[in-house]
């Protein structure tokens, strides 16, 4: 029911387009760029009209870079596996040890615990660059430096924190009653936990993994101390455009597409998890 | 087998004991109504024995079993949640068939056992829908179902008629008594409601600030209530309370009230001069046509459908309740006289508020029986 003037409607309608024009212009901007060559990017002033060309695009994949000093190799595409291996597996061991730890932070109040938990959200605030320097060390000593395995668990310093965090609340929103019902009726408490718990907070579950996700995908620091160029994700590749030659913008946009195409994908794919309110209706009072 | 026996429950929460050594013994077969104000410790108490909640102190028997160490999936109880807790992501069929999945049964025994137990509820229609569809009405039935389905020989109903409106309380608190005799299980309903208490209850155990202050039947409950505070909870309307001290001569123990005496048992001649508030309930009380009754005016009168409530004031501007079943005559203004029955009187210790027994000790809360 829209118990709205029209003229209220056209001013929210006009709202709603200027706050999507502001988000998604630098977006469209930036897939204009990706169709265009570097002469036509540094034209002034810049203009709306040009050929499109796939030629940037062909350039990452092929891997050869077109320069004025000639061309040379680059690694993108590598990079884009690695930096999906690295967020896919990192977010799968985090949601492999958070879920069932904010399962427990959740619902098991034991001496300590919050402090744990605590301790687990400070990883977020120490500024990276303050681990990495005795990390690289250690890292090295281990034979854990320039490994998916060292990077999957230095990964779990970003995602761990977040899935633990956000899942936890939606573990604490659920109505104890329903596990207790569940449990009084015959069911163990694993059961319990796999059909009651987990179903219920599998919105907050989807909406932390895909943040974590998001978070890892961005992540630069950590992979340009830790890793070498076989096992860099697109953040770290991306230094390859500036060249001594120049900065090649069209090619640069082109590789900006890609690597943000992944992660826009699974934020429109999980969009669906992310619904509220699978749990009203549940408990009254 | 599955009688219910509480021994010194006791259960804390960080430093506040919320129950306080529960002694309670509920026959197999038997319902025990839990009755008493909120925060009395009641839903605790259930999910002690339910095994949801674990108790610090004392021991919880079903079927002469310590179950103390058992956990709530092993003890073979049905409990019904006073918000439903219905399982909001399955359908009313799979909410109502969980205690059966449990236990390993064919999909076959599973919809026969499911649908038994919704059409004795009238819910087989409405099998197929979320909790989110259902009516408030509909999700106590889902849940009551669930409690049953599997035949539990022990049955926890945590206020189930709390969340439900007025008519279907009324309808369920009708239909409860037979479903429950018919389950055969060991009952214990937890209510706040004194009319349910006593509709359901083979005893009451009033329970309040964490310890049982009176276990008894409906009829002991009502007529001879341990403290005020219960006289007070049980009957509407409520009990009228007034401020006597009892006196004696050689014609036995009285009160008085407008200077006309309330003869009281001769047993409380120990009470003599103590300062005591006597309970009288309003069906006690008569109009009546003599002149040697209690002098009252009359104030108002409330119509209900069965009976009807006069206020009367005493000449001492005392308050008193009537109360005679509809359509009887009464006087409706001016001033009228009443006559006190004192046999239902009874006499409690103003500081206390513990009943004075005919007997001469004070009562003592009741143990379990």
């Amino acid at each position: 029911m829209d118990h709205r003037s029209p003229v209220e409607r056209i001013l929210r309608a006009l709202a709603l387009i200027a706050i999507v024009v502001f988000f998604m212009f630098p977006i469209f901007w930036i897939v204009l760029m990706s169709l265009q060559t570097n002469e036509t990017i540094l034209r002034s002033p810049p203009s709306m009209s040009f050929v499109p060309t796939l030629k940037n695009y062909a350039a990452i994949i092929s891997g050869e870079l077109d320069s004025n000093a000639g061309t040379m190799s680059i690694h993108f595409m590598n990079n884009l596996l690695n930096s999906i291996l690295l967020s896919v597996f990192s977010v799968a061991l985090a949601l492999l040890l958070g879920v069932p730890a904010a399962y427990a932070f959740a619902r098991h109040k034991f001496r300590g615990s919050e402090d744990i938990a605590f301790t687990l959200l400070s990883f977020r605030f120490a500024p990276p660059l303050l681990v990495l320097l005795p990390l690289t060390l250690y890292f090295q000593a281990l034979g854990l430096a320039n490994t998916y395995l060292g990077l999957v668990w230095v990964y779990q310093l970003i995602c761990l924190p977040l899935i633990l965090w956000i899942v936890r609340g939606y573990f604490e929103d659920i109505s104890p009653d329903i596990e207790h019902a569940y449990r009084i009726a015959g069911h163990g408490w694993f059961a319990t936990f796999k059909k009651i718990a987990l179903p219920l907070a599998g919105p907050g579950i989807a909406a932390a993994g895909l943040l974590a996700f998001i978070f890892a995908w961005n992540n630069f620091v950590f992979a340009l101390v830790l890793a070498s160029a076989d096992k860099q994700p697109v953040t770290v590749g991306a230094l390859a455009f500036v060249t001594a030659s120049g900065i090649q913008y069209g090619q640069i946009a082109a590789a900006i597409v890609m690597s943000i195409a992944p992660t826009l994908l699974l934020a429109l794919w999980a969009q669906r998890y992310l619904v509220e309110g699978l749990s009203l209706g549940a408990v009254k009072g | 087998m599955s009688r219910i026996e509480l021994k010194k429950l006791v259960k804390r929460f960080k430093d506040t004991e919320v129950l306080s050594g529960i002694d309670l013994d509920v026959p197999e077969g038997s319902t025990l109504v839990l009755f008493g104000p909120s925060g009395a410790g009641k839903t605790v108490l259930l999910r002690c024995i339910a095994g949801a909640v674990e108790q610090d102190d004392g021991e919880v028997l079903i079927g002469e079993e310590d179950v103390t160490d058992v956990l709530p999936e092993h003890r073979g109880i049905g409990m019904a949640f006073q918000n439903f807790a219905l399982f909001p992501h399955m359908d009313a069929f799979d909410n109502i068939a969980s205690p059966l999945t449990a236990c390993g049964k064919t999909a076959d025994q599973i919809r026969a056992g499911v649908d038994t137990v919704a059409k004795l509820l009238k819910i087989d229609h409405v099998l197929s829908h979320t909790p989110k569809a259902l009516s408030n009405g509909q999700k106590q039935r889902t849940a009551l179902a669930r409690a049953l389905v599997s035949r539990p020989k022990v049955l926890l109903l945590d206020d189930p008629l709390r969340n439900v409106d007025a008519k279907l309380r009324f309808e369920m608190r009708l239909e409860l008594p037979r479903l429950l005799a018919d389950q055969g299980a060991t009952v214990i309903y937890v209510t706040q409601d004194y009319r349910e208490a006593m509709a359901l209850g083979d005893r009451i155990a009033v329970l309040d600030g964490g310890r049982i202050i009176q276990n008894g039947t409906p009829e002991e409950i009502y007529r001879r209530p341990a403290t005020i505070n219960i006289a007070k909870l049980f009957g509407d309307p409520t009990i009228n309370l007034l401020d006597v001290v009892p006196q004696s001569d050689a014609s036995g123990v009285y009160a008085t009230l407008s200077d006309r005496r309330i003869q009281l048992d001769p047993g409380l001649s120990g009470n003599v001069g103590r300062e005591c508030v006597l309970g009288l309930r309003p069906e006690a009380l008569s109009f009546t046509t003599a002149n040697d009754g209690v002098p009252v005016t009359i104030e108002a009168e409330t119509p209900f459908n069965e009976k009807a409530v006069t206020l009367v004031t005493t000449l001492r501007k005392r308050e008193i309740l009537v109360s005679r079943p509809a359509e009887t005559p009464a006087p409706t203004s001016g001033t009228a006289h009443i006559t006190i029955d004192p046999s239902d009187a009874v006499l409690f210790d103003r500081q206390t508020g513990i009943r004075l027994d005919p007997n001469g000790t004070t009562h003592t809360a009741e143990k379990a029986a």
